[in-house]
């Protein structure tokens, strides 16, 4: 039973340190970019690569957001990976807000013009999903300011 | 810079990053609609003419375009039509732009109606559509992501190039190298990316994006939310009066003194801008800045104010730009439309004076 045990420590050390390992690829890749703006700069395809990468626990939870993609975890996550982020970034879907009908509407539009396939039954689970997870919120004719840095200006 | 999206690329700069007079390559921001082209090979590179309205296709290699014609270099602003989305309530789908898909930066090339008046038009054009080397997102070779263009009245400006250099270098890759049509003032949809045709037709070019809810809005207001035909959409074509507030960065603590120095841009699409003021009580308000003129046509135009505020506190400022036809930008969100287009609302950013 101990063993057990220390063996199930031993397999979830292991996965922190990979996961740790994919966040601190990824916060340089940030960092590279940031400090290396003309990273996009030249001809060359290979200099917008460090932004591409992937965790590498692919299942990883955290704080209730599927690490890899960023969509909210929840019932039916998994198709929406499967169908959705195929052709386009996961951040396409996640910064939008739309109604069941929106959702619809864009998958609609994706079959019609972007060789979106047929979703069959999936599709109400999906449209579901994306309708709880991204539904829009009043915010009004204009909001407030916010995330402000604040920071003293030297004249 | 923000990445909004990394599948296509999609990436703004944060109004301070905006600045400088002239935007340079690595704050420029980015809107593609498919995947970047590779292995580009210029030996090989030809932009072809065709369509319904030209005496006969022709094509061009880009040394014949860079030896053939008088090259012009102009400062153009390129604004994505969607900058600004993220306000729209009900929230309009697509990338959430918020202040920094704009950008004026130098691009040198030949004018394309010298191109087209070498082609030889039939006077039956109407519109000019491009077509790119870029890659549909399913990989679908018969696809393309997008094929906009212009009328020809704008074809036929005299800052419409075609263009080969950005900031007096080849075009960035993620910017259209090596070619891009370039059409200041209008969506930056309008300045298609990694050019090798043109099509002269004789109706409204009906490439990719130029129907739908595609940079069209509503040909008459509507009210928020409203589900509007597809006949009842009209394209966008220049850009609104509109002002970026670049100095200081949002969230600047002043202490011990009581003034400011503010500075940004303002452009107003095919229109000059001839006055922009600042507001800190929230519209209640207004003083004129001091604003200069464009080195060009369908260049921003350089603002700058000087700030005495009356007793400490939190403030906003609001910049506010009119145009030449004495339209101003509204202070709340413009109107609503399908896809969140055109929001050219007051700039503002957070300042304490403590």
């Amino acid at each position: 039973m101990e063993q057990n045990f220390q063996k199930q420590i031993k397999a979830l050390t292991g996965m922190l340190l990979a996961f740790f390992g994919a966040i601190v690829v990824l916060i340089g890749g940030l960092l590279y970019l940031k400090s290396n703006p003309k990273a996009f700069n030249g001809p060359k395809k290979e200099t917008i690569v460090p932004l591409e990468t992937v965790a590498e626990d692919f299942d990883k939870i955290e704080n209730g957001i599927h690490v890899a993609t960023g969509f909210v975890a929840d019932e039916h996550m998994e198709l929406v990976v499967q169908n959705c982020t195929s052709c386009h970034s996961a951040k396409l879907v996640t910064q939008n807000r739309m109604s069941k009908a929106g959702w619809q509407a864009t998958i609609k539009w994706m079959q019609e013009t972007q060789n979106l396939w047929d979703l069959g039954l999936n599709e109400e689970k999906i449209i579901a999903y994306l309708s709880k997870n991204y539904a829009p919120k009043q915010q009004g004719r204009r909001q407030n300011l916010s995330d402000i840095e604040w920071y003293e200006l030297e004249k | 810079m923000v990445v909004l999206n990394d599948r296509p690329w999609n990436m703004e700069a944060k109004a301070h990053l905006l600045n400088d007079r002239i935007t340079p390559n690595k704050y420029m921001f980015i809107r593609n609609n498919g995947k970047i082209p590779e292995a580009i090979d210029l030996k090989t590179w030809t932009l072809k003419i065709d369509g319904e309205a030209v005496s006969q296709p022709k094509s061009y290699s880009l040394n014949d375009l860079k030896t053939k014609f008088q090259q012009y270099t102009y400062q153009l602003t390129l604004e994505c039509g969607g900058n600004g989305r993220s306000e729209f309530n009900p929230p309009a789908k697509g990338n959430q732009w918020t202040v920094g898909a704009v950008s004026c930066a130098n691009w040198t090339g030949i004018r394309l109606r010298d191109l087209l008046d070498d082609v030889g038009i039939t006077s039956n054009a109407v519109y000019i559509g491009y077509h790119a080397a870029d890659v549909h997102l399913s990989g679908d070779p018969t696809k393309e992501p997008i094929s906009r263009g212009i009328p020809l009245n704008k074809a036929l400006q005299e800052e419409t190039l075609l263009a080969f250099k950005m900031n007096g270098e080849d075009i960035p890759l993620a910017h259209g190298y090596p070619l891009r049509l370039v059409c200041g003032g209008w969506p930056a949809s309008t300045s298609g990316k990694w050019l090798n045709g043109l099509s002269v037709r004789n109706k409204v070019h009906d490439g990719a994006k130029m129907g739908g809810s595609s940079y069209r809005v509503p040909c008459e207001t509507v009210a928020p939310g409203s589900k509007v035909e597809e006949d009842d959409m009209c394209i966008i074509e220049s850009m609104p009066v509109k002002s970026l507030i670049t100095a200081p960065k949002s969230g600047a603590l002043l202490k011990g003194g009581k003034s400011l120095n503010i500075s940004g841009h303002a452009w107003a699409g095919e229109l000059n801008v001839s006055q922009v003021s600042y507001s800190t009580d929230f519209g209640g308000t207004w003083q004129n800045c001091e604003l200069e003129r464009p080195v060009n046509r369908l260049a921003w135009q350089h603002f700058k104010a000087t700030i005495n505020f009356p007793k400490t506190g939190y403030y906003e400022i609001w910049a506010r730009a009119t145009d030449s036809n004495g339209i101003s930008q509204p202070m709340v969100l413009p109107g609503w439309n399908p896809k969140g287009y055109l929001n050219n609302a007051c700039h503002r950013i957070a300042v304490k004076v403590v």
